[in-house]
């Protein structure tokens, strides 16, 4: 059965080739014309866009969807409607599931879980078998399955031996690693990050250096072993400096940053409210400047929201006991648009084009908008005011740290393959 | 103020405040029947999820002294190990219609979450994790006080306060640093610089050392912590013995410590590491003295955070015509509750009390100009 038609009208469309007035109707699932002052065709549905800016969906490089195992936190259900709602048209799921995304069962099981959902779900395969450290995940037998990202996240890889073969190995069957640096020794219990807060609060602090080695450890191996690596989260000002130098010897590093590491600083924790608490941890104000610094001169690639549910029973604990994570798909936009100062054309390289591309997905999502693309898309109103609330959110968990703030730009409309999964703000799934 | 979660909830004021209710309380522990009735009909409740019975019966006593019902809550043996969550059980205790909960918790910041969950009750920061035990600290400036003989605050102003030992993991360290230095002393931090916080910015302290013979020369007070060897501190160096020789108060060390200088441990002291066997008297002589002044101490912050009278209202007749709520009658006729007192009788005027030598029993309003003086 034919998609529905429907024409976008009255917005502007910006994508990677740069921006214009027009309408764009869409047929059967794909873009079929752009242009200004389109007719829209009998039985054809408007998506209105008057003062919106039409581009194209976009793509989460790390979100956690919890299913399966923690149903009760996130399901794949959920997790991608509240992306839907934030705008996105794709997210990679990441594997740190129980059990682990470590076998092409449990793989197959998330891929087929996002067939019906409001958002393409591609995985991310773990590394190492368990995610423990230990020997590496069938990663040849994943990426058959589609897989092109690996990753233990929740944990990096600790052996920097075993990280050079799974480097090696990934760069013969053309896949790349993530990595979630932090090193085990340096963080060991820490709550939060290491520094004045933390000295004052009585909590165990993580170290900027923590992430820093494993960065410089792993900026080496992938020169050692000609693989990419692109880095998950980065945070702190050092970890920036470090790509921004490999990038300029030319080697094949990109790197992705979490609104939360832009927006907000270790201040926060001083009410040990555990929403709050989240890994890497919220850092001081230089490392947010060198963050948003990363993201406005390119040594940043990607704004990855990090999204990590969680039920208040496991997250209203005593902070040192609370498991981190927070909250992104659904605050992520407002916050890029309006706390980065960047062009809005940057804003969406940073949360669609770029992450399409580092996660494979480039061929379906943040493409040109043109007539024969599929039409993944979304509508956003970057006026557009609202208040978050919590209990309004569509993921199953609260824990955002932003409850109550008020934000400015928001999905209007969101197109999934042709299908509208946001209308008017409200989610169509 | 509704809570104390921290040193800074007082400041200074406040501080001073607590202090001189103590005067009072202390007064009173030394009567035959050391109980007041300023607290009657209030319920306090104390839910220590980390075990300290020194902490907790300090705090009970404190409470029963005031005429408070004592709530006893051990996490140990309650819910908690049945899997209720901290704030289930805070929200339970609360329905049992309390006034007060005075929390232990081995996580830091556990009492502020507290404090956001209760609707009515105060709370009271009984010792979190690495971050404040201000009862504790309030305690070491009563004593050092009282040692030093001084009515007012003044012998603060400038006083050299040397806190040595695991700084990083002690709560009571950060209580000590806020407390001591919002009376105008000067606080060094000795301690190996793996035992220093990573980050000491903000802090209002004098500075931080290495070199504890340098620092014993001009101290007044010493501040000894324990070396925690159950929160891992003993990884921190390479060797009890290496800590001790570096940051233990020796006998060799004692001998530099002037003659006036007041040395005080939060106890118990692990004798042969901190401090010397040989030396050890030399704190425990105080230990004493903070023990029964950790009582008044407490009383003086339940009083305050739940007593409807003021401190001219415990310390003195002359306060009752400012302050009728704290009426001569709060200090003067007790009913004991012989549940809490273990003895079943009922006083219905103080009966006397008294230091020793003073054996006539006297009417109530005696009392105040006694304690007044």
């Amino acid at each position: 059965m034919a998609e529905p038609t429907f024409v976008i009208t009255g917005g502007t469309v910006i994508d990677a080739t740069g921006d214009r007035r027009a309408d764009v109707l869409v047929y059967d699932g794909f873009i079929r014309e752009v242009a200004a002052g389109l007719d829209v065709p009998l039985g054809a549905t408007v998506l209105d866009a008057d003062g919106c800016v039409v581009a194209p969906g976009l793509v989460d490089l790390h979100t956690h969807l919890r299913e399966p195992g923690r149903e009760e936190a996130e399901t794949v259900e959920t997790g991608t409607r509240a992306a839907a709602l934030g705008g996105y048209t794709a997210v990679v799921a990441m594997p740190n599931t129980e059990p682990p995304l470590d076998t092409a069962a449990a793989v197959r099981q998330v891929l087929e879980l996002g067939r019906s959902a409001s958002a393409e779900v591609a995985v991310a395969g773990a590394i190492t078998v368990g995610r423990s450290g230990e020997r590496l995940a069938p990663m040849a037998e994943l990426a058959d399955l589609g897989v092109r990202l690996f990753t233990d996240d929740g944990a990096g890889v600790q052996s920097a031996g075993l990280m050079r073969k799974a480097f090696e190995y990934a760069r013969g069957i053309g896949v790349t690693l993530a990595q979630h640096c932090e090193d085990g020794s340096l963080a060991c219990d820490g709550a939060m990050h290491e520094g004045a807060w933390s000295s004052r609060l009585g909590l165990p602090g993580t170290p900027a250096a923590a992430e820093e080695v494993m960065v410089a450890r792993d900026i080496t191996l992938s020169r050692l072993s000609g693989a990419p690596v692109h880095f998950l989260h980065l945070s702190t000002a050092a970890s920036i400096d470090l790509v921004r130098r490999a990038k300029a010897d030319g080697l094949a590093v990109t790197a992705e940053a979490a609104p939360h590491h832009f927006t907000l600083t270790d201040a926060e924790t001083a009410g040990y409210d555990p929403v709050f608490k989240v890994n890497p941890p919220l850092r001081p104000q230089s490392d947010v400047d060198a963050v948003r610094a990363g993201l406005a001169d390119g040594t940043i690639d990607a704004i990855a929201t990090d999204h990590a549910p969680h039920t208040p029973e496991t997250k209203d604990l005593p902070f040192d006991q609370a498991p981190p994570g927070m909250l992104g798909l659904e605050t992520a936009l407002a916050l890029a648009i309006t706390q980065l100062e960047l062009p809005l054309a940057r804003v969406l390289a940073l949360l669609s084009w770029q992450p399409a591309a580092i996660a494979g997905l480039a061929e379906d999502h943040g493409g040109p908008i043109v007539a024969g693309a599929v039409a993944n898309l979304c509508v956003i109103d970057p006026t557009e005011t609202w208040t978050v609330d919590a209990t309004a959110l569509a993921s199953r968990s609260r824990n955002t740290p932003y409850a109550g703030r008020t934000l400015t730009g928001r999905a209007r409309h969101t197109v999934l393959r042709g299908t509208p999964t946001v209308f008017e703000y409200e989610a169509q799934r | 103020m509704k809570h104390l979660l921290a040193v800074d909830d007082l400041g200074r004021d406040g501080i001073v405040e607590v202090l001189q209710l103590a005067d009072s309380f202390v007064e009173v522990a030394q009567r035959a029947n050391p109980k007041v009735p300023a607290l009657r009909g209030r319920t306090v409740a104390t839910l220590f999820f980390e075990d300290s019975t020194r902490t907790r019966v300090s705090f009970e006593t404190a409470a029963k002294r005031l005429s408070a019902d004592v709530l006893s809550f051990a996490a140990g043996s309650s819910s908690v190990k049945k899997g209720e969550s901290l704030r289930d059980t805070v929200e339970t205790i609360e329905a049992m219609g309390i006034d007060a909960v005075i929390v232990r918790h081995s996580s830091s910041g556990a009492p502020f979450q507290v404090a956001n969950w209760v609707t009515n009750s105060s709370v009271i920061n009984a010792g979190d994790g690495w971050h404040e035990h201000p009862t504790q600290a309030l305690l070491d400036l009563y004593t050092v006080r009282q040692v030093v003989g001084d009515e007012s605050m003044e012998c603060f102003d400038g006083l050299q306060v040397a806190i040595v030992g695991d700084i990083r993991h002690s709560r009571v360290a950060r209580s000590q640093v806020a407390a001591y230095s919002a009376l105008g002393a000067e606080v060094t931090l000795v301690a190996p610089a793996t035992l220093l916080p990573p980050s000491l910015e903000g802090w209002p302290i004098a500075g931080t050392s290495h070199d504890f013979d340098d620092v014993l020369a001009k101290a007044a007070v010493v501040s000894l912590l324990r070396v925690q060897a159950e929160r891992g501190s003993a990884g921190f160096v390479p060797s009890l013995r290496e800590y001790t020789a570096g940051y233990g108060l020796t006998q060799r060390r004692a001998a530099l410590l002037r003659p006036e200088a007041i040395v005080l441990h939060p106890g118990p002291m692990v004798r042969g590491v901190e401090i010397a066997s040989e030396v050890a008297d030399l704190a425990s002589a105080h230990m004493t003295r903070q023990v029964s002044n950790g009582v008044a101490i407490r009383m003086a912050v339940l009083f305050l955070l739940l007593g409807q009278g003021s401190i001219a209202g415990i310390r003195g007749g002359r306060a009752h015509e400012d302050h009728p709520v704290m009426d001569h009658e709060d200090l003067g006729h007790v009913q004991v509750d012989h549940e809490d007192m273990g003895h079943e009788r009922v006083v219905h005027e103080d009966m006397g009390h008294e230091p020793e030598g003073q054996k006539n029993a006297e009417p109530s309003d005696m009392h105040y100009e006694e304690i007044d003086g």
